[in-house]
């Protein structure tokens, strides 16, 4: 299993996540864990994806996430497990 | 799992605490590239490197890409040329020519620096050392991005005073060399006590003779994140205010270990260690003098401040061990003077003077680093401010080091602008009584009596 981690930040607006999950659907990334809250009035989601069985490398998928983000108008970032995980855990 | 608390953490300590990674370097040994035909060392050092290094930029990239974090720079080490092109070069024209082919590869390979034109003369200077460092001035002003150090004692060795004393003249050589640019050459050239093997960090990086072929070595920062975490514990204890700074450099390091041993996978280049310093730049909010104020002082300089930083560069190791499998380098707090706002904010206020970062020299990772002072101050007296960071390395057992900048043309009340992470920084007043017959005397300081140790 490869586990990226899609963060979403911005201003709260209708289907940022129906987009975000048509868009790793049709890519065949598939959803572990999807948590979201606001951080200083601001939307944040968190998504956990596995990309194991997904058609693209993880740069176009950081690109092409992030540009649909500009579309909705909110920040979209791909980023794999590892730094948050060896951050945070020991 | 990991949450979305720790996410956002994370990804906040990026985007708005400029956590990064500031340097993958790789250190490259030279001493197969040994000849005595200089046309043959040119061509052996050139095709080395670039066969080594030709990928490390875009490995950064890639490593950068996949986990979020900028890599800010990406550099190359090298052994000093001193003892690799002893052999071939005949006068200081030589050394320079080298100089210039790693500028060449530097370029070709897409690196910002390029460290290890130097000379490790602690106890004794050969004729390759006194000629590499004689042509330190034309090498650097010929050059854009070779960086130079020269390690003057150590405190196994005690102190070579000859060089001392030569590099004075040479530090303020460089100066009038690179004059039109406000002596930027001085901000690449660095002298040292104590100098380590595995430094990833410019201007004084070189690859040493006790490391392997080649290796990976990686300096973390993050001055603006430990800032943050001690603005929530204001008014606590000493206790609270250690730990806080221990689990951030903790945390900081982490990051540097997983892009280490990465781009150590990637490049197929064993991994060397990870420097966990915290290094400022001109940036706002990335400055170890914030750190400083953040404790409770009204400016770096103010009483106190050699205890704060004394604190603050322990808890920093103390943090930053754990995190990683190896940790080398400079490893703890640098205080730059240039690159550093809030260093620059209290010299401008009076604050910090360079007696007092002499003092802080003595508890930080480094030296004096960074300062300007103005174009007319001897070389004696710059050979005695270094004689005397040499010898507080030299008795305190640590790395100390001198990379001061005489500005040719310019006095105290001016500003000089380096650019980029070099800064900018006001000039500042020396001392201005004379230590001339000291310095003039030849020969070297004995190794300190704690130094015979078998």
């Amino acid at each position: 299993m490869k586990k990226t981690i899609i963060t979403v930040v911005g201003k709260d607006t209708v289907g940022i996540i129906a987009r975000v999950c048509t868009y790793l659907a049709d890519n065949r990334i598939n959803i572990l864990d999807i948590a979201q809250t606001i951080v200083q009035g601001y939307f944040n989601m968190m998504m956990v994806v596995d990309t194991s069985g997904g058609t693209k490398e993880h740069g176009d998928m950081a690109d092409d996430l992030a540009k649909l983000g500009e579309e909705i108008g909110v920040i979209i970032k791909c980023q794999k497990e590892e730094i948050f995980d060896k951050m945070h855990r020991i | 799992m990991i949450n979305i608390y720790e996410v956002v953490e994370t990804n906040n300590m990026i985007e708005k605490e400029n956590l990064d990674v500031r340097t993958i370097t790789m250190g490259i040994s030279l001493l197969d590239c040994i000849d005595s035909d200089l046309a043959k060392v040119k061509q052996k050092i050139y095709d080395k490197i670039y066969e080594a290094a030709k990928d490390l930029v875009k490995v950064g990239e890639e490593i950068s890409e996949e986990y979020g974090i900028p890599i800010v720079n990406k550099r190359i080490s090298v052994t000093p040329i001193a003892l690799v092109g002893g052999a071939a070069c005949k006068t200081e024209a030589d050394f320079a020519e080298l100089a210039e082919t790693l500028d060449e590869v530097a370029h070709k390979v897409g690196v910002n620096f390029i460290g290890g034109y130097s000379a490790l003369v602690s106890k004794g200077m050969t004729k390759a050392d006194e000629l590499l460092i004689r042509s330190i001035p034309q090498a650097l002003a010929k050059t854009e991005r070779v960086c130079s150090s020269v390690n003057l004692g150590s405190t196994r060795t005690g102190i070579n005073m000859d060089a001392v004393r030569l590099m004075g003249e040479i530090v303020k050589q460089t100066a009038e060399y690179t004059k039109e640019e406000d002596s930027l050459g001085c901000a690449k050239l660095v002298v040292f006590c104590n100098a380590p093997d595995d430094n990833p960090f410019m201007a004084g990086a070189f690859h040493g003779i006790t490391e392997a072929d080649k290796i990976i070595n990686v300096g973390v920062s993050g001055p603006g994140v430990v800032k943050t975490a001690l603005q929530k514990v204001r008014g606590e204890s000493f206790e609270v205010l250690c730990e806080t700074i221990k689990k951030t450099a903790f945390k900081v390091t982490r990051v540097g270990q997983l892009v280490a041993k990465e781009a150590s996978r990637m490049l197929g280049v064993p991994f060397g260690i990870v420097d966990l310093s915290l290094a400022p730049t001109p940036a706002v909010g990335d400055s170890v003098a914030d750190i400083l104020c953040e404790m409770g002082l009204e400016y770096a300089g103010a009483p106190g401040t050699t205890a704060a930083l004394a604190l603050l560069n322990d808890q920093v190791k103390k943090g930053g061990v754990m995190a990683s499998s190896y940790v080398g380098g400079l490893s703890g707090a640098f205080i730059p003077v240039s690159e550093d706002r809030g260093m620059i904010e209290a010299v401008t206020q009076g604050a910090l003077t360079l007696e007092k970062l002499e003092a802080m020299t003595c508890v930080c990772s480094v030296g004096l680093d960074m300062i300007a002072i103005p174009g007319d101050v001897k070389a004696a007296a710059i050979s005695g401010i270094i004689a005397d960071e040499m010898a507080i390395g030299m008795v305190n057992q640590k790395t100390t080091a001198v990379r001061i900048i005489p500005v040719i043309g310019k006095g105290v009340g001016e500003t000089v602008e380096f650019g980029g992470l070099l800064g900018y920084a006001p000039i500042m007043p020396v001392n201005r009584f004379s230590c001339d017959a000291f310095i003039s005397r030849e020969g070297r300081i004995p190794a300190p009596i704690h130094s015979f140790k078998n």
